[in-house]
């Protein structure tokens, strides 16, 4: 069904828009991109399921799907991850670029592509495999000639990838190029670009260590674990954006979210949540995804038009979707009261165990829908624990336990995380402030990760509980410009207005300190 | 039965030796430190039930001539501890080995080993042989935490299940440390010596009071001491902070930064490497 549109809803939209033009706290570069949303939010060109309506356009306490604002005619893919290697290697005639011979070239070349490669936000959100690309140019530099060179670049970033969604990966083997972009991440404490270490057997301690180090410092790297990655995606995957493991020279479609916790409230008991309600939600989600695959393949022309695909730099086949997640605790401690149980999630054998049998159930009914436009991952969508948005009230990320209910003790917040991240191959997380006195002691962390990586935990990470740059759910923010635009005053990056409201409605400066 | 009370367990900690480690911490010591932080730690209970009174939450009971403990109600407001006229805690328990070692094994494998603090854990020696016999043999290491009182020199077994001990070093001159800890010291620098030499001793530590004793002749023999066996031994010179103490004793003023990079610089011209101001 496609949707129609009535005089009053264009209006609403004409006011929204005049609304954006003059909106003080918005930059130029944000002001057109959210007017390009609204642009495209006027056309009604998807056939979606009829159902959708009522479980998406509604008030905020009742809606069960969230597009993310992912707008109504989707002409790019969500997130595209570009396959730098051969990018290195054969340059791009559309962007008149010859292989790069040497650091400086390798560098400029990547900026250039970068400024090229459009996302969801607007603004690439991977940026390669930055030890594995640029180590092979660094062999005849001394340290202080890489590390100059490095920070100019990596400040270049910072100030013109406008969004901290951007994001790069190293390991699992040490470098010496890692080494040394650790060095000057930790110096100079950017939110741009977002960075995760895959660790995996092959990663040595002191390269685990430094990269603990350094996100003590910069709230960066998180820590990925490459072995349940690499067993699920094969060799070829990165992790992107905020935490999430697609194909490189691929990327996802698209991601739509369940919000779990309201979609509870529709439920009678727990019987009715499993049988009726959950996977009707599920069905209209996934056919939702479907049209919106369908229309970005076959209407938009993208996988025709894009220089990235005529140039081999991503291809069709390594594209996948991504079915998001929010609020597993409160749809858990809403359908045990339903049942007349105080039980928490996170504090209870039964409530976790209850947060089990959905993940089974919600992964079960995912491997039930087939999507042609999925061949690189069976023809079916990657389970995703979305880390929220701002608006998100009474509804964590993904899986997490609710901010200020997390347990006493870390290892009983690690054994409930150890349940539930593993069904997630498109990506979840968890976060953990750090106390300062832990800044003498950076091996406790190592610890934790090792043991973690040796379980089902996927993705974490750490950061000093003094620190300025911050992880808001997934994305890196500095609390010093979060109090500049609480202020008034509008700022460079976007994730900035995102952290904001995450402060303020998902308390995310209240996190436990460990 | 090599029984011990134990305090308490800290599931990880990054405070008591390298890494990630489970700290048990026993309860009862020799030594009677004016600025303890854990006084509560010093002597067992004697089940005079004067904390029953000020227990707000009914967790704690008077049952058959002894202070009956239920973790459940209990709402961690310290009121009992405080209230100690013997510094003790009701909230103990008496735990085998292979009980705490039961409890440890749920924290693998994200912990590198197992401290054994007190009190002075060297009051139970038997539970510990047990114990950290127990945690070698899962593959942790081991590490006690010790004011030097015990005289390790004689105890072969003990010394064979653990890999290093943290070693306090309250006070240099006798004369301070007694009036410090109420005991000599003798031992104590027996005890540094001898685990240097064995390759047991992981860090040394002491807690600076302005005013209580001369931190700088007691930073000065230490770290000389230590440097003549192995420069690379950690000394740690702990600021002195309030919590936790005694009343009596909660108006002693912490020592400056500076006054604490005096004492580092002091360890370093002594020829120590690794030195960690806390």
């Amino acid at each position: 069904m496609k949707r129609k549109l009535s005089v009053e809803m264009i209006e609403n939209m004409r006011q929204e828009i005049y609304d954006t033009l003059v909106d003080p706290t918005s930059t130029h570069e944000q002001r057109v991109t959210y007017l390009a949303r609204k642009a495209e939010n006027m056309l009604t060109v998807l056939d979606e399921p009829e159902e959708l309506d009522e479980l998406l356009r509604c008030d905020i306490e009742s809606r069960c799907i969230c597009n993310l604002f992912e707008g109504d005619a989707p002409y790019r893919p969500r997130y595209i991850c570009v396959d730098f290697p051969k990018f290195l290697k054969q340059g791009s005639e559309f962007l008149q670029l010859g292989p790069a011979t040497n650091f400086a070239e390798a560098l400029t070349n990547l900026m250039i592509l970068y400024r090229n490669i459009p996302s969801i936000t607007n603004y690439t959100v991977y940026i390669g495999d930055l030890d594995d690309l640029l180590d092979p140019f660094i062999k005849d530099m001394t340290d202080e000639e890489v590390k100059f060179q490095l920070k100019l670049w990596l400040t270049m970033i910072d100030r013109t990838i406008l969004d901290s969604f951007c994001h790069a990966d190293i390991g699992p083997k040490a470098t010496r190029f890692g080494y040394l972009l650790m060095e000057v991440e930790a110096e100079l404490q950017n939110a741009v670009p977002n960075l995760t270490m895959l660790v995996s057997d092959e990663t040595e301690d002191e390269f685990l260590l430094a990269g603990v180090k350094c996100a003590l410092k910069s709230a960066k790297p998180s820590f990925a674990n490459d072995r349940m990655f690499r067993s699920e995606l094969g060799d070829d995957y990165c992790v992107a954006s905020c935490y999430n493991g697609l194909y490189k020279g691929g990327g996802s479609y698209t991601l739509s979210r369940l919000i779990l916790s309201n979609i509870a409230k529709k439920a009678k008991d727990i019987n009715d949540f499993k049988t009726n309600v959950l996977p009707h939600v599920m069905d209209v989600m996934a056919r939702y995804m479907d049209e919106r695959i369908r229309f970005l393949v076959e209407e938009s022309g993208w996988f025709e038009s894009s220089f990235l695909v005529k140039e081999g730099l991503v291809s069709r086949d390594k594209f996948t979707a991504m079915f998001g997640m929010v609020g597993l605790a409160e749809c858990v401690n809403n359908l045990l009261a339903k049942e007349g149980c105080n039980e928490r999630f996170g504090h209870s054998e039964k409530a976790d165990a209850l947060g089990v049998e959905i993940m089974e159930l919600i992964d079960e009914l995912n491997n039930k829908h087939v999507n042609k436009y999925c061949s690189c991952t069976g023809n079916h969508f990657l389970l995703h624990a979305q880390v929220g948005i701002d608006s998100d009230h009474d509804c964590s990320p993904g899986t997490r336990i609710p901010i200020g209910e997390e347990p006493d003790e870390l290892i009983d917040h690690l054994t409930n995380i150890n349940k539930f991240q593993k069904y997630f191959p498109s990506g979840t997380g968890d976060i953990f402030p750090i106390d300062l006195t832990v800044h003498k002691n950076p091996e406790y962390v190592l610890d934790i990760i090792k043991g973690s990586m040796s379980k089902d935990i996927r993705y974490l990470s750490f950061y000093a509980s003094d620190s300025d740059v911050i992880r808001v759910t997934g994305y890196l923010v500095k609390k010093s410009e979060m109090e500049k635009l609480e202020s008034g005053e509008n700022v460079r990056q976007n994730t900035t207005g995102l952290g904001l409201g995450a402060k303020k409605n998902c308390k995310i400066l209240d996190r436990r300190v460990r | 039965m090599a029984d011990a009370i134990v305090n308490k367990i800290i599931p990880f900690s990054s405070v008591d030796g390298p890494g990630n480690r489970t700290a048990v911490f026993l309860q009862g010591c020799g030594f009677n430190c004016k600025y303890c932080h854990n006084p509560e730690t010093i002597r067992t209970c004697i089940n005079c039930a004067k904390c029953v009174n000020f227990c707000k939450s009914k967790a704690l009971s008077f049952e058959n001539g002894k202070v009956v403990y239920d973790s459940s109600k209990c709402i961690m407001c310290d009121e009992c501890i405080h209230n100690c006229e013997n510094l003790s805690s009701p909230k103990t328990c008496v735990m085998s080995p292979v009980e705490v070692m039961q409890r440890v094994k749920k924290n693998m494998p994200f912990i590198r080993g197992l401290t054994v603090s007190g009190g002075e854990c060297t009051t139970y020696r038997d539970f510990l042989c047990e114990l950290l016999a127990l945690a070698k043999s899962e593959g942790l290491d081991t590490m006690l935490d010790s004011n030097g009182s015990y005289p390790f020199m004689n105890d072969e077994r003990l010394l064979s299940v653990t890999d290093g001990v943290m070693l306090d070093v309250k006070a240099w001159d006798d004369k301070e440390h007694v009036n410090l800890t109420s005991s000599h010291n003798e031992m104590v620098k027996k005890n540094l010596e001898f685990l240097l030499k064995a390759g047991k001793l992981f860090e040394v530590r002491t807690v600076i009071v302005p005013n209580l004793f001369d931190a700088k002749d007691t930073v000065d023999k230490v770290s000389k001491m230590v440097s003549a066996c192995s420069s690379n031994v950690r000394y740690k010179i702990i600021k002195y902070r309030d919590m936790g103490v005694r009343p009596e004793y909660k108006n002693i003023e912490p020592p400056t930064d500076e006054f604490l990079n005096e004492l580092k610089k002091v360890a370093a011209d002594n020829g120590l490497t690794d030195i960690v101001l806390i």
